[in-house]
């Protein structure tokens, strides 16, 4: 039995609290009286997760009738699926989307069906490499369809291969793959590493134009999403519920999710995931050599060692059937796992930061991720209301280099030099430079050809983070490259003390202070 | 009277020719007794010789390659590994291949009539590779209760459930010993399919040639497969056979078109066609030549 998350308040005898910090660690002395938000251990896995995929696959929720009686010869048949920015770190084979799919092409082989395609759905996330699809999918998949063209990548700028299949009452374009929205049945395999992922969404933006995506990824929809990580608070979520529903009216959808516990490091790591006060003499051990060995490694070294951590994560359900019922069975799983009751704000919010983030698997979290993990994910794992006040400030520890991957986020070097130097109001931002960036023909052909984001893409990461840049006073990175974190109008600070002390300016003396033990991730119940 | 032999009762005595003679206890062929290759220095031994003799040369021999391991995640020990047999190198390289926690836990149903003819050849066989006599005539009492003892007791168990090497090129019927034992002890069969050791070293000849550049074997586990309500070992052992030709076909064409063969029926039987002998040769032959990089029989 797995115990639950919890707070934990910071007296005089409690040990240094960890902070991840980007490919290495802190351990940092809170004041007494600061709390820590600790995750829940990871819950039980499923004993037989192949069985229970079947038994979901043949007892669907909602709507919907069994797989196998929606599958028959000559039928087209498309299966489309989360991309590897979740779950993170990628997990030990075989995936999630392996083992669901996998059963699913049984079912379709079993039935006769033969026009099949599978379709990794990126959105305007890059593409992904064969090995990185291979660890995806595994090499059974992979050797069967992408050879013959069966497994593609969505490609949100190949016009002639998208269909605008109508616009919602508040006129929305929704506008998806052609292949999906003309297949007899629409698969969708999911993957629920938090609350923000599935439903509607999924369809909404893995397979959708920038036409589409445009009318929820944008500064008013963040700022009305309290959080984005409580889809029935979410602007986020409306507007890719009103477009889903719309879109499910002109397609047979079946939806698959799946939920995964929160066993996030290998056993090498396993410091990582216990509270302080319970590391063994290995841990300790392990902490040490790790982090003193980290101190002594490049940066390009020490992030080839992280990003060959691959998370022993294991699967917690899977439903199937219906979206929104799917959906809703979804988030009562994920709640399971992720909830923790906190009562009240802080003045001071403070986190560590990893390395690794949905947009940097095999890749670097640059200034801009930095931002985008802090102040949008991390800020609002929350339900009910921010851990932090209005006006109070937000303490990220992270190295913050100014330092970006050319091939994967090309256009966040241009958006990092050029938009920001002149504004960081994301409003300003949106109306003066987005149309430019999105539409710009080289981004675009370095998304279709090479393994690059979208030009827009640099533009959501910023919008992320705009409901928490209207909420908070001031940000203050610890560790971070002083120009580079002046660059995002946030403030630099060499240790924590300091940034307490800096913080105190903007909310007053003694603040309160909450520290956010995450990863593993959680979800605060903010009371 | 005999020089040099002690008499009794310093020599031994004579038998009383009206007295019967007790059966002599045979110790070799089944009834070899290996427990004492199951003793924590007899494992260690095991272990080493595995990993760091056996697994080396095998390298260089055989350059093995493993498919599909991921189907045994989250499968508990003990399980039967059950595979094709064309070579003396196919207990080796299953061996050698297998997780961790499947392998030094491991023994191998081995042909009493060949590998404990002699108290020596038993020895090595259990020492190198965890060796049990088993009889591939029939399921014989004495082998099915120690093979079922040790599965009871948390040993996986490797068997080829052709009875022996591939005379031919072609997979032989399954027999029942493997659907039997996973019936008694309701412990899982994992289906393997292992190919190109026939290459190396088919029956007959007397060593192994090294792989050459796209010669090396290729070993694919499928996923385990439990006793379904009301089997019998007969069908068990039917449904273990298709499971492996199976995997012979999805490692000759791809994993969906051989999903949708074996869903149809249509996967093709390791035994190969019916017919006179050069016409098995010939198809194994056209077979293995239309798949690039791979040379045919033997």
């Amino acid at each position: 039995m797995s115990r639950p998350g919890f707070v934990l308040e910071v007296d005089r005898s409690t040990p240094p609290i960890l902070f991840h910090h980007g490919e290495g660690f802190r351990l940092e002395k809170l004041p007494p009286g600061s709390r820590v938000v600790y995750p829940a251990e990871p819950v039980a896995p499923l004993k037989d997760p192949d069985g229970a995929i079947r038994h979901a696959l043949l007892n669907p929720v909602g709507d919907s009738q069994p797989l196998p009686s929606l599958l028959h010869a000559g039928m087209k048949l498309t299966i489309a699926m989360d991309n590897q920015a979740v779950p993170l770190p990628p997990m030990q084979k075989p995936d999630n989307r392996q083992r669901v799919i996998e059963i699913v092409l049984d079912m379709a082989a079993a039935a006769g069906v033969d026009d099949v395609e599978l379709i990794v759905a990126h959105g305007l996330h890059r593409r992904q490499t064969e090995p990185e699809l291979r660890h995806m999918l595994g090499d059974r998949i992979y050797d069967a369809f992408a050879p013959h063209g069966m497994l593609t990548q969505h490609d949100a700028e190949d016009h002639d291969n998208l269909v605008l299949v109508g616009r919602t009452e508040q006129g929305e374009h929704v506008e998806l793959n052609k292949r999906a929205v003309t297949s007899d049945l629409l698969i969708y395999v999911n993957v629920n590493l938090v609350a923000m992922d599935g439903g509607h969404k999924s369809t909404m933006t893995g397979i959708s134009s920038y036409r589409s995506l445009k009318h929820h990824h944008n500064v008013t929809g963040m700022q009305h999403s309290r959080s984005f990580m409580d889809p029935p608070n979410s602007e986020l979520h409306n507007s890719t519920w009103r477009m889903g529903r719309l879109l499910a009216g002109a397609v047979k959808i079946f939806q698959i999710e799946t939920t995964l516990n929160t066993d996030t490091f290998p056993s090498q790591f396993s410091f990582l995931q216990k509270r302080e006060w319970e590391w063994s003499a290995r841990d300790r051990a392990s902490f040490l050599a790790t982090s003193k060995s980290l101190e002594h490694v490049p940066p390009r070294i020490a992030r080839s060692i992280f990003h060959g951590i691959k998370s022993p994560q294991r699967m917690t359900s899977v439903q199937a059937g219906e979206v929104e019922a799917v959906h809703a069975l979804t988030l009562q799983n994920l709640h399971r796992q992720h909830l923790v009751p906190v009562e009240g704000q802080a003045d001071v919010l403070t986190m560590g930061l990893p390395y690794l983030g949905p947009y940097n698997v095999n890749s670097i979290l640059n200034p801009l991720l930095v931002m985008c993990l802090g102040l949008g994910y991390f800020f609002n794992l929350y339900r009910g209301k921010p851990l932090v006040r209005k006006g109070g400030v937000v303490i990220m520890s992270h190295p913050t280099r100014w330092e970006f991957h050319p091939v994967h986020h090309p256009s966040y070097i241009d958006f990092f030099e050029q938009v920001l130097a002149e504004t960081t109001d994301p409003i300003e931002i949106e109306k003066k430079f987005e149309e430019s960036f999105a539409t710009d023909p080289w981004y675009i052909h370095l998304y279709r050809n090479s393994y690059a984001y979208h030009g827009v893409h640099a533009f959501y990461m910023w919008y992320w983070g705009a409901h928490a840049l209207q909420h908070v006073g001031q940000v203050i990175i610890v560790g971070g490259e002083p120009r580079a974190v002046r660059r995002m109008g946030f403030k630099p600070a060499s240790t924590l003390r300091d940034a307490l002390e800096m913080a105190e300016d903007v909310v007053g003396r003694n603040p309160s202070i909450t520290h956010i033990h995450n990863p593993p991730i959680f979800l605060a119940d903010v009371t | 009277m005999r020089i040099g032999v002690a008499r009794f009762p310093l020599g031994k005595p004579n038998w009383p020719s009206s007295v019967p003679r007790p059966p002599v206890k045979r110790r070799t062929g089944v009834d070899y007794d290996t427990e004492w290759a199951r003793t924590p220095a007899a494992r260690l031994a095991r272990a080493v010789i595995v990993d760091d003799v056996l697994r080396p040369a095998l390298h260089v021999i055989a350059s093995p390659t493993v498919h599909g391991a991921d189907r045994l995640v989250g499968l508990e020990a003990p399980a039967i590994f059950v595979a094709n047999h064309h070579s003396h190198l196919d207990t080796s390289v299953l061996l050698t291949s297998l997780p961790e926690r499947f392998r030094h836990k491991a023994i191998v149903a081995a042909a009493a009539d060949y590998f404990f003819t002699s108290r020596t050849k038993g020895a090595m066989s259990a020492l190198t590779i965890g060796a049990i006599p088993m009889e591939r005539t029939k399921v014989g009492r004495r082998s099915a209760d120690l093979a079922a003892e040790l599965l009871g007791d948390g040993w996986n168990l490797i068997m080829f459930p052709e009875g022996g090497r591939s005379p031919d090129g072609w997979g032989r019927a399954f027999r029942g010993g493997a659907a039997y034992l996973s019936l008694r002890c309701g412990r899982p069969v994992v289906p393997l399919y292992i190919e190109g050791t026939g290459r190396l070293w088919r029956r007959g000849k007397s060593w192994p040639k090294i792989a050459g550049k796209g010669e090396g074997v290729h070993l694919v586990f499928g996923a385990p497969m439990w006793p379904e309500e009301g089997e019998d070992a007969r069908r068990l052992a039917a449904r273990v056979e298709k499971a492996v030709a199976a995997l012979a076909d999805e490692w000759a064409t791809d994993w969906w078109t051989a999903r949708q063969r074996a869903a149809a029926g249509t996967t093709p039987a390791l035994t190969g066609p019916s017919g006179g002998a050069w016409r098995r040769a010939w198809a194994l032959d056209a077979d293995a030549s239309s798949r690039t990089g791979r040379r045919s029989w033997p």
